[in-house]
């Protein structure tokens, strides 16, 4: 089993998972010990292909696995130095770790503006305090304002995907697990998103694991990148260094030294040493 | 009164997003805990209040036992459970006038009978119920004492999208104990209106198939839906019966009677045509 000997990238324990291990419905082991690191204030992004297991991830973190029959069976989840796995969402959501999932949930019968207000729910605050965080997130996002009452399912996937992340930030988290905000969007719609993302990681300091299977878009975005391959974290490291990676080059971005290659030709060797190791 | 069980349905499908198949369930059983409670000497007051305890305990049971382990299933599970608890409620009913279920005739009818006749000698509450009887006010009444307002976005949030709702931080666990509770009130309500001019018999249980076409005609999400839905039903209905057998005599030749009973179907029917969300309803959302 390849054990990670956890190479911090910073020093402060922000949220750490510790090799932790999902099963669903008692039987199908997802995640086969996973450890990663997001320290205070900075973007982590979780890659993989599909089925690799990031979602899971994220849910493991937010405790939404309940709902899904999975289970956290071994390990554990710390959040600012207090394990967290054994919360509830409300709970969590409570202490500043909030998710936003993948697939653009928004309350489709609500209006934009009434989707951001269901978001405050953790929070007791006077009108005037939910106002002001409302426009925090107009700021943000303009073009939920233009938007702001239309019903969330008439809009575009662009605007549903802000939606969520606005309703998110009404809880007002300290750190934002993120799912997959690529997912379905013109390229153009993703970029706007993820310099948002940034701008929210160094204005609110908001930090963020970010799982995306777009490796080439995350790892300009985040500080730091792990690569899931089923279940286990295969490689991780600064974003730079992975972008420079050559086995990520050829496996995650299509590219290598030597130019383009048939995909019968990739290294085969190199993953199955990995695993082993 | 219509209204009144309609505005239980109309609860439970706001904060679940499914049609509860137990309400009517839920009324019988509510009716029989107060006749229950004044079999054993209890006074009206205190039969009431003792059988509001044990339906908001239903709700909170419901939600811990039954809808707990279907978070995120879809929704046909759901309907499904509530079909289920529908027996349950049902059954247990029975039990509690010591009566074998498999037949809901005889001894319990008459036992409940006699609850029902002394229900019925509180003239005053009577009177009061008499006036509620438009489901009007009582309806009103209940809107205004949720402690989780049915408009508030953060149960229509819930019915939409359940696991979205928890990952923002809602506690669906709290929201749907709370909204079954109610339900459990409102059926208690609507119980012993029913059961105090009826009586509260096994029939009870069938006032949830009049509650369907107020449903459709006001809208499976709204409130005020549920009651005007109601007053439309109750008063169309009698004005069917009074006013359409002559001229259906006259149109098609014999004898016709008992329109009350499939009246509001077909108006109903006709709504489903004109109108599919109701009155009130929410728009189904689809995006091309």
């Amino acid at each position: 089993m390849a054990t990670q000997t956890v190479a911090a990238p910073a020093a402060e324990h922000y949220l750490t998972i510790n090799n932790i291990e999902v099963i669903y419905d008692h039987v199908i082991l997802v995640l086969k010990g996973v450890s990663l690191d997001v320290p205070k204030g900075k973007i982590v992004a979780l890659l993989g292909a599909n089925g690799a297991g990031k979602t899971t991830t994220l849910k493991a973190i937010s405790n939404l696995l309940h709902a899904e029959r999975g289970d956290v069976t071994k390990g554990s989840v710390e959040f600012k130095g207090s394990r967290v796995d054994q919360l509830t969402p409300n709970e969590l959501v409570k202490r500043g770790v909030i998710q936003v999932m993948e697939g653009r949930h928004c309350f489709g019968h609500l209006t934009i503006e009434e989707n951001l207000l269901t978001g405050a729910y953790t929070r007791s605050i006077s009108r005037s305090a939910l106002k002001e965080n409302l426009e925090k997130v107009y700021h943000y996002f303009p073009r939920l304002k233009t938007r702001r009452g239309s019903q969330a399912g008439y809009t575009s996937g662009g605007e549903q995907q802000m939606c969520v992340i606005g309703r998110a930030l009404m809880a007002k988290p300290e750190m934002i697990l993120l799912d997959e905000p690529s997912m379905g969007l013109a390229p153009q719609i993703v970029e706007e998103i993820f310099e948002i993302v940034r701008d929210l990681n160094s204005q609110e300091n908001v930090s963020f694991l970010l799982a995306e299977q777009n490796t080439m878009m995350a790892l300009r975005y985040a500080d730091f990148g792990y690569i899931l391959e089923n279940g286990r974290v295969v490689m991780e490291g600064g974003a730079e260094d992975l972008r420079s990676n050559e086995d990520v080059k050829e496996f995650y971005l299509g590219i290598s030294s030597s130019g383009r290659k048939s995909f019968k030709d990739i290294k085969h060797y190199r993953r199955r040493k990995r695993w082993l190791s | 009164m219509y209204a009144l069980v309609a505005l239980g349905f109309v609860l439970i499908y706001k904060a679940s997003g499914v049609f509860n198949f137990a309400q009517g369930a839920m009324v019988y059983l509510a009716a029989l805990s107060v006749v229950g409670c004044m079999e054993q000497g209890a006074p009206l007051w205190l039969a009431i209040i003792l059988a509001f305890v044990i339906m908001t305990l239903f709700g909170i049971a419901t939600e811990k036992f039954v809808l707990r382990k279907l978070v995120n299933q879809p929704p046909i599970t759901l309907f499904m459970a509530t079909i289920g608890l529908a027996f349950f409620h049902r059954r247990l009913g029975a039990d509690r006038v010591r009566q074998p279920a498999t037949c809901p005739g005889s001894r319990h009818r008459r036992r409940a009978d006699r609850g029902h006749s002394r229900f019925v000698e509180h003239g005053d509450f009577q009177v009061r119920l008499g006036r509620g009887r438009s489901g009007g006010p009582a309806g009103d009444y209940a809107s205004a004492v949720l402690p989780v307002h049915p408009d508030r976005p953060s149960l229509r949030a819930v019915a939409d999208d359940h696991q979205a709702a928890l990952s923002i931080g809602i506690p669906l666990q709290h929201i749907w104990a709370i909204v079954w509770g109610i339900a459990g009130f409102v059926a208690l309500v609507a119980g012993m209106m029913w059961g105090a001019r009826n009586g509260v018999q096994y029939a009870l249980t069938f006032t949830a198939l009049k509650a369907l076409p107020v449903l459709i005609i006001g809208g499976f999400t709204s409130v005020p839906g549920a009651i005007v839905g109601g007053l439309i039903i109750g008063a169309s209905e009698k004005l069917a019966e009074i006013y359409l057998p002559p001229v259906m005599q006259s149109m098609f030749g014999g004898n016709f009677g008992g329109i009350e009973g499939w009246f509001p179907y077909v108006l109903a029917l006709f709504f489903l045509l004109v109108r599919p969300e109701g009155l009130f309803g929410e728009k189904h959302i689809d995006r091309v």
